[in-house]
């Protein structure tokens, strides 16, 4: 219900929202929780084991049970704490976890079945028989448990990741965290202040109290527009930091338009990382229930919450409220709730004495251990040492003290300090370097002791960063003693709440402990407390103590359980913002993408680059069709391919040659300006790296090629080696992959195409095999290199990529008056398996240079990287598998990749394998399938037969060994 | 986690490329022992402490960096150019 003239929301704006369909009436400014409470609807949730009624029970971040679902379709949101969701006009809201509704919810025999679910119920209840868990033990699971659900729909949402940088950060903007952002500002520090809610004050929001003799929340209000106006400080209200990580590097999470109607393509969330020099911690203190029996019922709530309600949101959460409370903090509670005229039925204080004379009945020496009504809370029955008595009421509001929230100071490892004066446990400094606390969060609990701490840890802060400290004068405010008896659960029969997120009870704890789970970590296991959305915020106290309490230890020295990021739950969606669907990877188009695109071409993805697989016509409707006639083009006319994708390295100085010796086996300090020599990379383990050809443009330049796989690996590599072993060369090196468009030309006729199109002229003089040299282009100064990875005559034609769109179009439309054209992946690789030329399909990071027959290109005369250890015994001989081609020769005339290779009679078992098949592809040229495989002892078994056997596709060709050069083995097409 | 590349500046994590041990400076001789090769290239220390590891600022400056660094604190304490320390062990 509402009470007049109470509260910060604005009463000129109506807004409407719906729950569970139906229509419920607030102000802007209320959250889901304050207008459900001021409609006086009291149950909002279902609980998660037992499915008992609940309603909002705080109102903040750590609410346990107002759990709901907003929005639907795709951008449906499970689990959104009801106390956080502000409400704006046309919100969907719904409760979850109940059926078929929430007044009717037919699993709420689970609570029947209570006796049976307690602790460990899991683990000895589903054990038997072994075969029962997936087929029915699972799927009933499965349907039953679990908090909300998800669309399963594609998240249609936007997210936004970001970086932020400060010299000072203040996560809490309570009366803490607003003088310190104030005074590290004022000193001249760059600030970032952050705080979960949606206007900045914290605790001053929700209390009737008086800072330099205006009302808190309006001094709170003057602080945050003074600091919205210093240039030095941001403001980040919506905003939870959730962990803190290595060397000051904090993440948080933004709620950008989970309060608005309408995001105009605004972010529903950024996930921020913020870099802070120092960070002051003000993130309060969370209010302990007590434990009693049915303390869960909806109007059961936590005793702060509830002036937050009445003094924030004009709201009363009930209309005849009943406080029980360990300590004086509950009594502001009555005192506030009578100040507006909500009648107080009783302050139930646990201590023998306390204040008094404030105008509402007070009984001391009492505890409540038992709560009535079962959708709604009707009573509460007290005890004192006259007896148990019963108190009609709606509303019945809790304080068990305060808990420090220390979680970020833990979140590095650290363990906080048992402190007997809050009987709670507080933050130790140090345990996040950089990291201070002030306020709540540091056991200082009245307003002043914040106020004055919030401004002494800032000016220690700005001092270490070298500026000059402030006098910052602390206003007059709020000192009053904390008064805490600890009380953590009231003896008694029956189930009394600690998790109310995991229903876990005292019961279940107390049997944890029975059952020998004395550590805290495995009674948490064991029990589930602490485990849910929440992790145990509100919980994990009162569990801890009561495990005390039933191991015979103290507190301290039972100990905590680990605080881990996320202080809040964080979307997946929200930490991998951008990189859905097309923002998955990165995507790296050649210049002749468009071209190829347009063509019709497949594109394959090649790491982050996309290649045309082929480029079908008209009449062709399957890929091999496409595929023969391409290899067939390059082969009897000239073909074009983009190579742009290979990793180009510029490398250039008087010791280029020198280095180039080093990484590679073979040698270039002897290859002549204008020539192209293959190279072989090994690792320093022996392994071949990669392979490619490197040509000499210069006495100190060279460019090399790698692999389109290996162009990052080798970049790397190659500064490892100059950087980390050979600094005393004189080399640089740039990876150029980017800024030079290369095009293979191949086929018989690709001399006479280029000769219409290079301003050169192109004859055996000028550019022999593996010749190279500067050539024009239209006016444009490009590269040609006469190499080929076909076996035909062939070139590759280089000019800057902002001419490789024009020169590509070029060359096609001049090899099809040729009789060729475009070719893709496949035939390339068709073209390169005839010729044995090997790929990564080979190199794969096992084989040797043994392996595939180029020991002889380790050279003698110098060390390389790998060499020594590629001379390791079981590196090279006939036990390895060294490459050799096959050829089908049987009935069957498949060729599959990743198959395994037996002897003909042998049974192709492991015991028996031989090898494996790496490449294949069906040649037009020889009119049948043809692979590359690893043989043992390959080399010495050419006209063998093997048996091809590919167990996964059901495929047994027999197959002759030969030659892994199928095609023109004297290489005379490639050279003439 | 942040590293300071020495030309650079202070950095994010994920600018930088890990590799492994530092004791890949220390390249054997080509005639070194077997005993001498293969620790140089499979055998590493696991230690709980100071640990100095090369990283590559590959999103900046294509810098080698040594850094010496708490495995348990986590502190980073020195970060240096492979090529300055390499230079000045020859
Ligand atoms: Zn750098």
């Amino acid at each position: 219900m509402r009470v007049a003239g109470k509260g910060c929301v604005d009463r000129s704006k109506p807004v409407s929202f719906t729950f569970d369909g139906r229509r419920v009436q607030g102000f802007a400014g209320d959250t889901v929780a304050s207008a459900l409470l001021a409609n006086d609807i009291k149950l909002v949730a279902r609980s998660f084991k037992y499915h008992r009624p609940r309603g909002v029970m705080g109102a903040g971040s750590e609410e346990a049970n107002a759990l709901v679902t907003v929005g639907r379709g795709a951008h449906q949101e499970p689990n959104v704490r009801a106390t956080m969701q502000e409400i704006y006009d046309g919100l969907e809201v719904r409760s979850q976890n109940r059926w078929p509704s929430l007044d009717v919810d037919l699993l709420a025999v689970n609570d029947l079945a209570a006796p049976f679910l307690g602790a460990g119920f899991y683990y000895k209840t589903f054990m038997w028989p072994k075969a029962f868990w997936e087929r029915v033990y699972e799927p009933v699971i499965r349907r039953s448990a679990g908090l909300g659900s998800l669309s399963r729909e594609h998240n249609a949402d936007l997210y936004e990741k970001a970086f932020a940088f400060c010299d000072v950060l203040v996560i809490g903007a309570g009366p803490a965290g607003l003088m310190a952002a104030l005074t590290a500002a004022r000193a001249g520090a760059d600030v970032l202040l952050a705080d979960e809610d949606s206007t900045l004050g914290g605790r001053l929001n929700g209390e009737c109290e008086d800072i330099d003799g205006i009302a808190a929340a309006e001094w709170a209000a003057d602080m945050v527009a003074e600091l919205a106006s210093l240039p030095n400080v941001r403001l980040m209200p919506r905003t939870t930091v959730t962990g803190a990580y290595d060397h000051g590097t904090y993440g948080a999470l933004e709620r950008i338009s989970h309060h608005l109607s309408d995001a105009s393509g605004r972010p529903l969330e950024c996930f921020w990382r913020i870099v802070a020099k120092r960070t002051i911690l003000c993130a309060g203190a969370i209010e302990r229930p007590i434990a009693f029996r049915n303390n869960d019922r909806p109007g059961i709530m936590s005793a702060a919450a509830v002036r937050t309600y009445v003094n924030r949101y004009g709201v009363a959460p009930g209309r005849a409220v009943t406080v029980f409370t360990n300590n004086d903090d509950g009594h502001r509670t009555a005192r506030d709730l009578k100040a507006c005229g909500v009648h107080v039925t009783a302050v139930l204080d646990s201590r023998n004495d306390g204040p008094s004379g404030q105008g509402y009945p007070v009984i001391y020496g009492a505890e409540v251990c038992d709560a009535g009504g079962r959708k709604a809370l009707e009573s509460v029955t007290y005890r004192t040492v006259s007896g148990e008595e019963k108190l009609g009421t709606d509303c019945l509001a809790v304080s068990g003290g305060w808990n420090p929230a220390v979680h970020l100071t833990c979140h590095m490892n650290g363990r906080p300090e048992w402190r007997d004066d809050i009987q709670s446990f507080g933050p130790v400094e140090g345990m996040v370097p950089g990291l201070t606390t002030a306020g709540a969060c540091n056991g200082t609990f009245s307003t002043l002791g914040a106020l004055q701490e919030g401004a002494d840890k800032a000016n220690d802060a700005v001092q270490a960063l070298g500026f000059k400290s402030i006098d910052a004068e602390v206003p007059a405010a709020e000192d009053a003693p904390y008064n805490m008896a600890p009380l953590w659960a009231v003896a008694g029969r029956g189930r009394a709440w600690l998790d109310f997120q995991n229903d876990v009870t005292v019961k279940d704890v107390k049997q944890a402990a029975k059952e020998n789970f004395r550590s805290v970590e495995h009674m948490k296991r064991y029990t589930t407390q602490g485990m849910a959305p929440d992790q145990g915020k509100t919980s994990s106290m009162g569990a801890l103590a009561v495990l005390a309490d039933a191991t015979g230890r103290g507190i301290p020295e039972t100990g905590t359980t680990t605080f881990r990021p996320p202080f809040v739950p964080v979307s997946i969606a929200a930490l991998g913002a951008g990189a859905q669907g097309i923002g998955f990877a990165p995507e790296r188009l050649t210049t002749s993408h468009e071209a190829s695109v347009t063509n019709g071409a497949p594109m394959i993805e090649a790491g982050l680059w996309y290649r045309p697989s082929y480029y079908p016509k008209a009449d062709e409707t399957k890929w091999r069709q496409s595929c023969d006639r391409e290899v067939q083009m390059v082969r009897n006319a000239v073909g074009v391919c983009d190579v742009s994708t290979l990793g180009k390295i510029d490398i250039q100085g008087p010791d280029a040659a020198v280095l180039l010796d080093f990484v590679y086996t073979n040698t270039f300090s002897t290859l002549k300006v204008g020539k192209v020599r293959y190279g072989l990379m090994l690792r320093e383990d022996g392994t071949v790296m990669d392979d490619g050809t490197t040509a000499r443009l210069g006495e100190d330049h060279f460019v090399m090629t790698t692999t389109t796989a290996a162009a990052g690996p080798v970049m790397r590599h190659l500064e490892y080696v100059h950087q980390c072993l050979r600094p005393e060369l004189d080399v640089s090196m740039v990876s150029v992959t980017e800024q030079w468009a290369q095009f293979a030309v191949a086929g018989p006729e690709s001399r006479e195409m280029l000769a219409g199109i290079v301003g050169e002229e192109i004859d055996t003089e000028t550019f022999p095999f593996m010749g190279c040299g500067e050539i024009t282009v239209g006016g444009v100064r490009g590269r040609l290199f006469r190499i080929s990875f076909s076996g035909e005559h062939a070139y590759e034609i280089a000019v800057p990529a902002r001419y490789g769109k024009s020169l590509y179009q070029a060359l096609v439309q001049r090899a099809e008056a040729l009789g060729g054209g475009a070719y893709g992946m496949e035939a390339l690789n068709v073209l390169r398996i005839e010729k044995g030329f090997i790929t990564h399909s080979e190199i794969h990071g096992r084989t040797t240079a043994f392996d595939i027959g180029l020991e002889r290109m380790v050279s003698a005369k110098k060390d390389c990287i790998g060499k020594t250890m590629s001379e390791r015994p079981g590196l090279y001989g006939d036990e390895r598998e060294q490459l050799v081609g096959l050829k089908p020769v049987g009935p069957v005339k498949q060729l599959t990749a990743g198959a395994h290779l037996f002897e003909v009679d042998a049974e192709p078992v492991r015991e028996n394998e031989q090898g494996y098949t790496t490449s294949v592809g069906f040649s037009p040229t020889f009119e049948s399938f043809l692979g590359l495989a690893f043989l043992r002892n390959g080399r010495a078994r050419h006209g063998e037969q093997v048996m091809m056997v590919d167990h996964l596709r059901g495929v047994t060709t027999r197959c002759e060994v030969c030659d892994p050069v199928f095609f023109d083995s004297d290489g005379g097409r490639m050279r003439g | 986690m942040r590293l300071t590349c020495p030309h650079c500046g202070e950095r994010d994590l994920r600018e930088f490329y890990y590799q492994g041990d530092a004791v890949a400076l220390n390249r054997p001789d080509p005639d070194a022992t077997d005993v001498e090769w293969d620790d140089y290239v499979h055998n590493r220390d696991n230690p709980a402490g100071e640990t100095r590891d090369l990283w590559y600022h590959e999103g900046g400056c294509g810098a080698w960096i040594v850094v010496t660094r708490n495995t348990v604190t986590h502190d980073v304490l020195c970060t240096e150019l492979a090529s300055d320390l390499k230079e000045a062990s020859a």
